[in-house]
C-alpha cells in the first residue's frame, strides 16, 4: 500500500519530467533542424526564450524521480544503474552539455559562437532523451535481472524494444514541444512563428502515432510481457485514451486552438506512462515484485511526509513561475518596473555599537564551543560565532566603504 | 541478491576500483566549489539588492544585476555537476545505494525539493528584473537564499550520516528497523560539517569575488562601483574566516572522538600515545612522521584538552584498515595552513577598517587577496579529501567497504575518460562565459 503511494509519486514526477522537461529537449530538436538566415534564428530564438525561464525547474523533476526511486527503492536503482550504465552515462553527457549551453547562450551574441552553442544544445537535446527512453526500453522488455551488472551492458539497452521506447521519446518530445510553441507564438502574435511551429505540430504527431503504433508488433515480437498488459485491461484502457487524445491534439492544433492543445497532448503522453506501468504489474523487475523491492516502512513514510509537505510549499511557487511564464509576464513588451520611491541616500550609522557587540559574541563563542565539551554549549557556541560574525559585517559596513576612504584618485589609463 | 554484500562478504569485482573512487572525486572537486556560490552569493546579491532598495543609488541595483548574471552561469554548472553526482552515486557505487538508500536517501529527496524552489525562483528573480516592482524582485530572491542552504544541508546531513552511521540496524545484510529521521539530523556527526562548510561557502565566494575585482585595481580599474564589489565580498569572507578556524577546531574534536583512525591519520600517529604530539609538515613512513617539526604534547591538549591525555594511533586497526595516510594529512596540513593564512588576512582587512575607516591602500594587500580565492578553493577541497579519503576503507564508516559498493559493470576506464573531457569543457567553457561576462561595457551613468 505505501510502496503504491510512493510509486505514484514516482511516476507523476516522471510524467512531469517528460511533459515538460520532454518539451524542452524537443524545443533543441526544432533549433537543430531550425534553417539558415534570419527565419532559422527567430525559431531559434523563439525556443529559447520559451524555455529559458523554465529549464532549471523541469529538470529537476528528473532529480526528483531518481532520489525518490534510490530511496523507496534501493535495490531496483542499483540494479538499473549497474546494468544500464552505457545509456545512463550517456544521457548524463547529454545533460552536461545541455545545461552547458544554457550558461553560455547568457554571456554571447556573436553569430558564430552562438552557433556552436546552439548545435551543442541540439545534440544533447537529442542524446539524452533517447537514451532515457532507451533505458525504459529495457525495463519494459526484462531485460534488467536484478543484481550489480547483472544483466548484459549491451544488449540490455541496444534491441528492438530500447529503439522503439528511445525514438519514442525524442519525437514525442518534439511533439510537445512544437505544440507549446505555437501557443506561445500565438499569445505573443508573431503569426510566421505561429505558422512554423503549427506544421511542425502537426508532421512531428503524425511522426510520434506512427512510432507508436509501428511499436505495437516490436512489442509483440520482442517484450511479450509489455505487449500482454498494453493490451488488455488498464494497459488497453491508457493505450485508447493516449490515442484519442492524440488524435484530438492533432484536431486542435489543425484548428489553432493551442492551448486546448497543449493540455490534450499532455494527456496523450502521460496515458502512454500509465500504460506502460500498468503492463509493467506486478514486478518491477523480473522476479521483483513492487512490495519486495520497497524500502522499509519507516522509510516509505517519511518519503511520503517529505513529498507532502515539499509539495504544499512547491506547489504555489510552481504556480507563480508558470503564471509568469504563460501570461506574458516574462515577455520583452511587459510593463516595465516602476522605480523605487528615491530616498536621500543613508550611509553609516552602524559603527561602534555593533562592533562591541561582535566583541562580546566571539568572546561568548569561544568559550561555549571551544573551551567547554559540552553538546549543548556548542550549540549556543556556534550560534554565537555566527552572531559575532554578522554583527561585524554591520559594523563594517561594506556596502558604504568608499565614502570613508576616497583615496586620492589615481589618473586612468 | 544484491543486499547481501557487505562489509565481511567478498569484494565485488571489479579492476577498476580506484578510477572509480578518482571519477567520484573528480565530479566532487568540480561540483563543491560551484556549491559555495549556492550557499553564499545569493546573499550578496540580496544585500547588494537591499541596499538599493534603501537608498535608491543606481550602483548597487548595476551590481546586483551584473552579479546576477553570473549567478545564473554558476548555477547552471552546478545544476549539470550535481546531477553528474546523482547518476554518479547509482552508477558508481550500485550496492551501497541499494543496501541503505532507504536510510540515507530521505536526505536527497529533501534536498530535491529544495534545488526546486532554487530553481524556480532564480527562474522568476533573473527574468523579473525588469518586470516586476522592485520590492517584490528582492522579495523573489529570498526563497533563492533559503534554498541554497537547505540544500546543502542535506547533502551534508547524507554524509555526517556516512561517516557516523546511525538510525538502523543490519540483519543479513538487509537494513531493518530504519529511523531515517534520526540517522539524517538526529546525528552527533552532522553539525561540525554544516556550520564549516556553511562558513566554507561564504570563503570561497567572498575570497573569489573580492579577488576578481583585486586584480582589476591591480589593473587600474578602480571607481565607486569596484570598490562597493571589493568591499561586500570581502567583507563577508573575512567575518567567516577567524571564525572558521574555531569551527575547525571543533570539527577536529568531534572526529577525535567518533572516528579516532581518521585523526590518528589526520596527525600521522603510528602508535596508541600518551600527551600526543603534533608534527607540521614531514612525510609519514613506518608509523611515525619523518623531517616534520613536532611539537609536544599539542595533540593530545587540542584535541582533549588535557596534555596528558592518550591518542589511539594506527596500530589499533588491521593495517587493510587504515587510510591513505599522507594524502589524508598533506590535505589536512594543506587546509589548516591556508585557513590560518585567511584568517590572519582578514584580521588585516579589520583592522585596518577599525583604525584608519577604510579599505587598505598597499598594494600587497590586493596581491594577496588575489591569491586568497584560488587558496579557500585549495581549501576546500583539501578539507573534503581529508574527510573522504580519511574515512577509507569504508563508504559507511565501519559497515560497508567501498570495494563491496562498487559496481560491477566493465567500461570504468572509459566512462572516465569520457566524464574528465566534459569536465575539461565545462570549465574552460564557464570561464569563458565569465570573462565575457566581466568584459561587459557599464551602462551609461555609473
Ligand atoms: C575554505 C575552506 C576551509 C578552511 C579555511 C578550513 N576548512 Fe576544514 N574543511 C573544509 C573547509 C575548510 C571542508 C568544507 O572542505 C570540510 C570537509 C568536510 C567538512 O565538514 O568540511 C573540512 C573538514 C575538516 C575536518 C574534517 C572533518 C570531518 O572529517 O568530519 C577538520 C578536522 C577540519 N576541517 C579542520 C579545520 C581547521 C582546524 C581549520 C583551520 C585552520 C580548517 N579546517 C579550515
Ligand atoms: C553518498 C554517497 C557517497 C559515496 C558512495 C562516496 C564515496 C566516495 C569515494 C569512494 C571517494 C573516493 C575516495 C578516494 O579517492 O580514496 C569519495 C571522495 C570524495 N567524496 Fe564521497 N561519497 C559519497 C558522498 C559524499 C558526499 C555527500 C560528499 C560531500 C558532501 C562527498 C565528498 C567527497 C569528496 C570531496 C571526495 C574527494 C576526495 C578525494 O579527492 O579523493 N562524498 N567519495
Ligand atoms: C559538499 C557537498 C554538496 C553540497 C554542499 C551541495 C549543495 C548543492 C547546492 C547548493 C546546489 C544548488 C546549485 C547551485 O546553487 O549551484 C547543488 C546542486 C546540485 N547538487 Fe549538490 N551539493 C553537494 C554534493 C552533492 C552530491 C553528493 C550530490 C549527489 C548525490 C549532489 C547533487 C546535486 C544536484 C542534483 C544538484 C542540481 C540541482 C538542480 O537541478 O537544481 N550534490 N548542490
Amino acid at each position: 500500500m505505501l510502496e503504491t503511494i510512493v510509486l505514484l509519486f514516482a511516476l507523476a514526477g516522471l510524467v512531469l519530467y517528460t511533459v515538460l522537461a520532454g518539451a524542452d529537449f524537443g524545443a533543441g530538436l526544432w533549433q537543430l533542424v531550425s534553417g539558415p538566415g534570419g527565419r532559422g534564428r527567430a525559431i531559434r530564438d523563439h525556443a529559447h526564450h520559451a524555455i529559458a525561464p523554465v529549464w532549471e525547474a523541469n529538470h529537476v523533476w528528473l532529480i526528483f524521480v531518481l532520489t525518490v526511486a534510490w530511496t523507496a527503492f534501493p535495490e531496483v536503482v542499483g540494479s538499473l544503474a549497474s546494468t544500464l550504465t552505457v545509456p545512463l552515462s550517456l544521457a548524463a553527457l547529454g545533460i552536461i552539455f545541455r545545461g552547458l549551453a544554457y550558461a553560455l547562450q547568457a554571456a554571447t551574441d556573436v553569430p558564430h559562437e552562438r552557433r556552436v552553442i546552439d548545435a551543442t544544445f541540439a545534440v544533447s537535446s537529442i542524446l539524452t532523451p533517447y537514451m532515457l527512453g532507451a533505458a525504459v526500453g529495457a525495463i519494459a522488455s526484462q531485460r534488467v535481472p536484478v543484481g550489480n551488472a547483472a544483466g548484459d551492458l549491451v544488449t540490455s539497452w541496444v534491441n528492438p524494444t530500447s529503439i522503439l521506447t528511445g525514438c519514442l521519446a525524442v519525437t514525442v518530445g518534439a511533439f510537445l514541444a512544437a505544440v507549446y510553441l505555437a501557443a506561445d507564438a500565438a499569445r505573443l502574435g508573431e503569426l510566421d512563428l505561429q505558422r512554423a511551429f503549427r506544421m511542425r505540430a502537426l508532421l512531428a504527431g503524425v511522426v510520434a502515432g506512427a512510432v507508436a503504433l509501428a511499436g505495437l508488433p516490436v512489442l509483440a515480437h520482442d517484450a511479450r510481457h509489455a505487449y500482454h498488459g498494453l493490451t488488455s485491461g488498464y494497459g488497453l484502457a491508457a493505450v485508447v485514451v493516449s490515442g484519442l487524445a492524440g488524435l484530438g491534439t492533432l484536431a486542435l492544433v489543425w484548428s489553432s486552438r493551442f492551448q486546448l492543445a497543449r493540455i490534450s497532448a499532455a494527456v496523450a503522453v502521460t496515458a502512454i506512462i500509465a500504460g506502460w506501468a500498468a503492463a509493467q504489474r506486478p514486478t518491477v523487475l523480473p522476479g521483483l515484485t513492487l512490495h519486495d523491492a520497497a524500502a522499509p516502512r519507516a522509510t516509505l513514510i517519511a518519503v511520503i511526509v517529505a513529498v507532502v509537505a515539499g509539495g504544499l510549499i512547491l506547489a504555489p511557487s510552481l504556480g507563480l513561475l508558470f503564471r509568469l511564464v504563460l501570461t506574458g509576464g516574462f515577455d520583452a513588451s511587459a510593463r516595465p518596473a516602476a522605480q523605487p520611491a528615491s530616498r536621500t541616500p543613508r550611509y553609516g550609522g552602524t559603527g561602534i555599537g555593533s562592533a562591541r557587540l561582535a566583541l562580546a559574541c566571539l568572546v561568548a563563542g569561544f568559550l561555549l564551543l571551544t573551551v567547554l565539551d559540552n553538546g549543548v554549549a556548542h550549540g549556543f557556541g556556534v550560534v554565537a560565532l555566527l552572531a559575532a560574525a554578522t554583527l561585524t559585517f554591520r559594523a563594517v559596513g561594506p556596502a558604504d566603504l568608499e565614502e570613508a576612504i576616497a583615496p586620492p584618485r589615481r589618473p586612468s589609463g | 541478491m544484491l543486499s547481501v554484500a557487505l562489509s565481511d562478504s567478498a569484494p565485488v569485482q571489479q579492476s577498476y576500483l580506484l578510477q572509480a573512487r578518482q571519477m567520484q572525486a573528480l565530479s566532487f572537486m568540480v561540483h563543491i566549489p560551484l556549491v559555495c556560490f549556492g550557499i553564499a552569493f545569493p546573499a550578496l546579491v540580496l544585500y547588494v539588492e537591499w541596499r538599493y532598495l534603501r537608498t535608491g543609488d543606481e550602483v548597487y541595483r548595476t551590481l546586483a544585476r551584473r552579479w546576477t548574471k553570473v549567478l545564473v552561469t554558476l548555477f547552471a554548472a552546478g545544476v549539470v555537476t550535481g546531477t553528474i553526482l546523482s547518476f554518479e552515486m547509482a552508477l558508481l557505487w550500485p550496492n551501497f545505494t541499494s543496501t541503505f538508500g532507504g536510510v540515507f536517501g530521505l536526505g536527497f529527496a529533501i534536498e530535491g525539493f529544495s534545488f526546486f524552489l532554487e530553481a524556480i525562483f532564480i527562474g522568476i528573480y533573473v527574468y523579473g528584473w525588469d518586470r516586476l516592482s522592485p520590492r517584490a524582485h528582492f522579495l523573489a530572491g529570498l526563497p533563492i537564499a533559503v534554498a541554497g542552504v537547505l540544500g546543502s544541508v542535506m547533502v551534508i546531513s547524507v554524509n555526517g550520516w556516512m561517516n557516523h552511521p546511525e538510525g538502523f540496524r543490519l540483519v543479513g545484510g538487509r537494513v531493518t528497523d530504519v529511523n531515517p529521521w534520526r540517522a539524517l539530523f538526529g546525528n552527533s556527526y552532522f553539525w561540525h560539517e554544516l556550520v564549516h562548510m556553511y562558513l566554507a561557502g561564504y570563503m570561497v565566494t567572498g575570497f573569489l569575488v573580492a579577488g576578481a575585482y583585486a586584480i582589476g585595481k591591480l589593473r587600474g580599474r578602480w571607481g565607486r562601483y569596484e570598490r562597493i564589489a571589493l568591499a561586500v565580498p570581502l567583507t563577508a569572507a573575512a567575518v567567516a574566516a577567524p571564525v572558521q578556524v574555531l569551527v575547525g577546531d571543533w570539527a577536529a574534536r568531534t572526529v577525535a572522538h567518533d572516528q579516532p583512525v581518521k585523526l590518528a591519520a589526520l596527525e600521522g600517529l603510528g602508535h596508541t600515545t600518551r600527551g600526543a604530539p603534533i608534527h607540521l609538515l614531514g612525510w609519514y613512513t613506518d608509523g611515525r612522521v619523518d623531517y616534520g617539526i613536532e611539537i609536544p604534547r599539542l595533540l593530545s591538549f587540542l584535541a582533549f584538552h588535557s596534555t596528558n591525555a592518550t591518542v589511539q594511533g594506527l596500530n589499533t586497526v588491521p593495517a587493510g584498515d587504515v587510510p591513505p595516510v599522507n594524502v589524508v594529512r598533506i590535505a589536512f596540513q594543506l587546509m589548516v595552513g591556508i585557513g590560518t593564512l585567511l584568517a590572519l588576512l582578514s584580521l588585516v582587512f579589520l583592522l585596518v577598517r577599525w583604525r584608519r575607516g577604510g579599505l587598505p591602500g598597499t598594494p600587497w594587500f590586493y596581491r594577496a587577496l588575489a591569491l586568497a580565492g584560488p587558496a579557500s578553493v585549495v581549501a576546500l577541497i583539501a578539507g573534503w579529501v581529508t574527510t573522504e579519503v580519511g574515512r577509507q576503507p569504508w563508504v559507511v564508516y565501519r559497515i560497508m567497504r567501498t570495494d563491496n559498493a562498487v559496481t560491477g559493470a566493465s567500461g570504468i576506464p572509459v566512462s572516465y575518460a569520457a566524464l574528465a573531457a566534459a569536465y575539461v569543457v565545462l570549465v574552460g567553457a564557464v570561464a569563458w562565459a565569465l570573462r565575457r561576462l566581466a568584459g561587459r561595457p557599464m551602462p551609461s551613468g555609473v
